[in-house]
């Protein structure tokens, strides 16, 4: 495997430009002999459809909802940044650039990153021109709000759903251009292999989710934009389908798979309740602009939260980091949320969980204010806990919530299968070890609006359009391979459910390679997990038939492809013999409790290979260089 | 708690559905409804039976995939709430519960619980866009939009498509859900261009799929988990009425 990261040369603010120039074109007349399939349809997938399709290629979207408009890009809370500086407070490109650098803890490629504070600007204008209702000032303006992370006000928003309303101006993108006929949507159908001809990704496979049938589509490229795998930990504030599966066939294939120990712990979650527990569900980390983060003083301390008197209150975010507060990054105050609960001293059933207390900012700004901006917050948090979040402080505890890891792709978002390309979280560009608030709304846009339209070419205009169809033997192979993997699972007529082998993995992920990972507590999982999957082959009860609406079997296939990438993710989290970002070795830390970088050794994305044994893959490094930002300490004192 | 479940169950498209009784024990009032559902699901599962299939995904209210009547209304007891986000405490040891898919000839039922809604799709795709190819946008602060239509807009755009406007509606009425998409961009002065030619292009596609007129009962709105308003359905009305004659 070469791994090619095709970055121009020339200084950083020029790198893009000099590249949209230099790039091979294919003449608009041409496009349209073109086919290009796009798997996914949330932010990256949407906006990527919807734009090839305006610039004359023939595009097939594929998603595994009844609609596009599902996608759990649509959950996304808090914001989308741009470096806009409508607020005058000192924002440029260069510094959401050097923020998301340093944010990422020096693990990003620069040249990306730059890339993306650039188009940030005509992200914002874009999603506008749709009528993306953004919030506004009195005098018809865009407002912005802050986030972590960050010292100046660059993140738009629209109410809390700001995901949800440019998830849903990519989708009336998209629905345009299905209704124009230049993309067609398949809806329910789910990818489960990628097809290669002569080492090119040429196609994909799908099973028909209502139907069961399973059906191959060619194309002259493949664009996967399929999000996280933050799932592999059972609970997450993931949505429930949302899995790896694309990902790791693709891997399987010969994608080269670049930091998955790479996972986000978002620190403002509402804590576990009980066993039975689906999944997790968020509170904005806009919620920290004006809430504040403590715990009592003293370990086991049971008093409600408002019989303890402020001397006796640890606010320990602003103690610690006196600069951003309560506002620091999220790898940061979830690990200090762990130590303080750690410490006995969390709150809630379990001890697991933190205030989060709006009483000061109610007192100064009044009830309305608050209502005004996190009212829909304040209602999902009572009606999940039925408490009330304006009388009582929040509880709330960190959980998986992105994956900064992914498919490893050059500067044109080409993975190492030539011809796949991956975008938004599905991809590792861009967020290093550690993602910033409202980014990932901004890498999914920028890369499917404003760098594949451009970078797909590239590669196209090397292509001869239509060469492959699906009668080819590589196809019927694929689609081979998939019924076989189906009837498999159907006959092994064991004793455990999927969600029983799902939630016993998550949890030992969670201890083992969670927020804090060590040399033994990964050699454990190394372990542990090969002995889960050895029982998942064996005695996994999928009931029903492959020829009609399936949730067991469909979830069967997601397990099974956890099963062999949670592997993955420890050795990598094993190989990464260093504390970075959301990666927190204990092992490396320093004094007080920080990651502490090993830039010596480790300065660089770990790509690992599939070597045809999941358990012994061929790790590859794509050295990062900084010139643009000098490689620190990250300090948010 | 213990819980007597009626459950509609259905194979397929063709297959004639029924209900059937299930008995659950043990929920707690801190579940969500759903996890009540897997737990049942989990119990049919370990006895080899199929599970309830039920869409569902981000199990945050956001997404819209929750689609089934609970004791006759969409989305159960709780106003504004979608299914995913109702809590077992709202209800009581020993209560009944009928589950049943949305009922609507545009929204046929593909399983069990699951509904297909591609219609709602389509009706966005026949118009409920603005006709702007990426890279044209001019700078956002070009356009000022004052902070109340700004508002009103935000509100309307709210809807997350679930179709319980639909299911509630004697009619089975796609009103408010159109009317939601033509008052969102009717709001904004980058809506006005196509606003007459975009409402007629949806309700056309709407009366095509099937849906029902509007009778003014306000279901809708009562049944809506994000609370949209029948004010957008008056807006819509206006908007088809003036585009009819001047358009």
């Amino acid at each position: 495997m070469k791994l090619e990261s095709n970055i121009p040369s020339g200084p950083i603010e020029q790198k893009w430009d000099k590249h949209r120039a230099e790039v091979k074109l294919v003449n608009p007349a041409n496009k349209r002999k073109y086919r290009i399939l796009v798997v996914g349809s949330g932010l990256a997938g949407a906006s990527a459809a919807a734009t090839l399709a305006e610039l004359g290629y023939n595009v097939d979207c594929f998603t595994f909802h009844d609609s596009p408009r599902r996608a759990h890009s649509i959950a996304a809370q808090g914001g989308i940044n741009a470096a806009k500086n409508y607020q005058n407070d000192g924002d440029s490109i260069f510094r959401l650039f050097y923020d998301t650098v340093k944010g990422g803890d020096f693990r990003a490629r620069e040249a990306n990153v730059y890339r993306l504070a650039q188009v940030s600007v005509n992200i914002i204008d874009q999603c506008v021109a749709q009528g993306v209702p953004f919030a506004r000032e009195y005098g018809g303006n865009l407002t912005n709000r802050s986030f972590g992370g960050a010292q100046v006000s660059r993140t738009f928003y629209a109410k809390g759903q700001t995901g949800q309303q440019l998830l849903l101006g990519a989708y009336s993108a998209l629905s345009r251009q299905i209704g124009a006929g230049t993309v067609t949507m398949h809806t329910r159908k789910e990818m489960m292999e990628l097809v290669l001809v002569d080492g090119h990704a040429r196609g994909i496979v799908t099973r028909d989710l209502v139907s069961g049938n399973v059906e191959s589509w060619a194309g002259d490229a493949v664009i996967l934009a399929t999000g996280g795998y933050s799932n592999v930990f059972y609970l997450s504030t993931n949505a429930m389908a949302c899995n790896v599966t694309s990902i790791w066939r693709a891997h399987k294939k010969g994608a080269g798979l670049a930091n998955p120990c790479f996972t986000q712990i978002h620190p403002t979650s509402i804590p576990q309740h009980g066993e039975y527990q689906s999944k997790l569900t968020l509170m904005s980390e806009s919620l920290r602009n004006d809430g504040r983060v403590w715990v009592p003083l003293k370990a086991n301390d049971n008093r409600a939260p408002h019989d303890i008197p402020e001397s006796e209150r640890d606010y320990y975010l602003e103690r610690k980091y006196p600069s951003f507060g309560n506002l620091s990054p999220r790898d940061i105050a979830s690990r200090a949320a762990k130590e303080v609960c750690d410490e006995g001293r969390g709150v809630g059933p379990g001890g697991r969980g933190v205030y989060l207390d709006f009483s000061a900012a109610i007192n100064r700004l009044g009830e309305k204010t608050i209502a005004e901006r996190y009212g829909n917050l304040f209602e999902m948090y009572e009606r999940i806990t039925g408490e009330n979040p304006y009388k009582v402080p929040m509880r709330i505890y960190p959980a998986p919530h992105y994956t900064m890891g992914g498919l490893w792709v050059d500067y044109n978002l080409m993975s190492t299968i030539p011809g796949l390309h991956v975008l938004g979280e599905a991809n590792f560009s861009d967020h290093g070890a550690n993602r910033l608030g409202a980014s990932a709304l901004m890498q999914g846009l920028a890369d499917g609006y404003f760098v594949i339209p451009y970078t797909i070419g590239h590669y196209l205009a090397g292509v001869k359009p239509g060469s492959i169809t699906n009668d080819h033997p590589e196809f019927k192979q694929a689609v081979e391979d998939v019924k076989g993997r189906i009837s498999t699972f159907l006959s092994i007529n064991g004793k455990r459910t999927t969600s029983s082998f799902h939630r016993e993995l998550g949890m030992l992920m969670w201890n083992n390679c969670g927020m804090a990972r060590s040399e033994s507590s990964l050699k454990e999982a190394l372990q542990r997990i090969p002995e889960i999957r050895e029982e998942f082959w064996n005695n996994v009860n999928v009931v029903g038939s492959a020829t009609e609406l399936n949730t067991a079997l469909e979830h069967a296939g997601r397990v099974a492809d956890f099963l062999e990438f949670a592997e993955l993710m420890c050795i990598d989290a094993l190989q990464r013999d260093e504390s970075c970002g959301g990666h927190f070795r204990t092992e490396h830390q320093t004094e007080d409790g920080e990651a502490k970088r090993n830039d010596e050794d480790f300065c660089h994305s770990s790509v690992w290979e599939y070597s045809g044994d999941t358990s012994k893959p061929t790790l590859h490094k794509e050295q990062l260089t900084f010139e643009n930002v000098k490689l620190a300490t990250r300090s948010y004192k | 708690m213990k819980l007597s479940l009626k459950v509609w169950r259905q194979k397929n498209k063709e297959a004639e559905g029924q209900f059937k009784d299930y008995t659950l024990s043990d929920i707690s009032p801190d579940m969500s409804f759903l996890e009540m559902l897997d737990v049942l699901n989990e119990q049919l599962l370990a006895k080899g039976e199929d599970p309830v299939a039920f869409d569902h995904d981000c199990r945050e209210g956001i997404c819209g995939s929750c689609s089934m009547m609970i004791n006759g209304k969409p989305h159960g007891p709780e106003s504004m709430t979608t299914t995913c986000q109702l809590h077992m405490r709202k209800f009581k040891d020993g209560d009944n519960v009928v589950i049943e898919p949305w009922r609507a000839s545009p929204f046929p039922v593909i399983r069990d619980l699951v509904v297909d809604r591609s219609a709602f799709d389509r009706i966005i795709q026949a118009g409920g866009f603005i006709s702007v190819n990426t890279g044209n946008a001019q700078d956002g602060n070009t356009l000022p939009i004052s902070k109340p239509d700004a508002d009103s807009a935000m509100d309307a755009a709210a809807c997350i498509g679930c179709g319980a406007c639909v299911a509630a509606c004697k009619n089975a009425s796609a009103m408010l859900f159109t009317a939601a998409k033509v008052s969102h961009l009717g709001y904004l002065p980058q809506g006005q261009p196509e606003r007459q030619r975009r409402v007629l292009k949806m309700v056309e596609q709407m009366d095509g799929e099937g849906f029902g007129n509007c009778t003014n009962t306000y279901d809708c709105e009562a049944a809506c988990p994000k609370g949209i308003s029948v004010k957008n359905i008056a807006r819509l009305n206006k908007d088809f009425l003036k585009a009819t004659i001047f358009g």
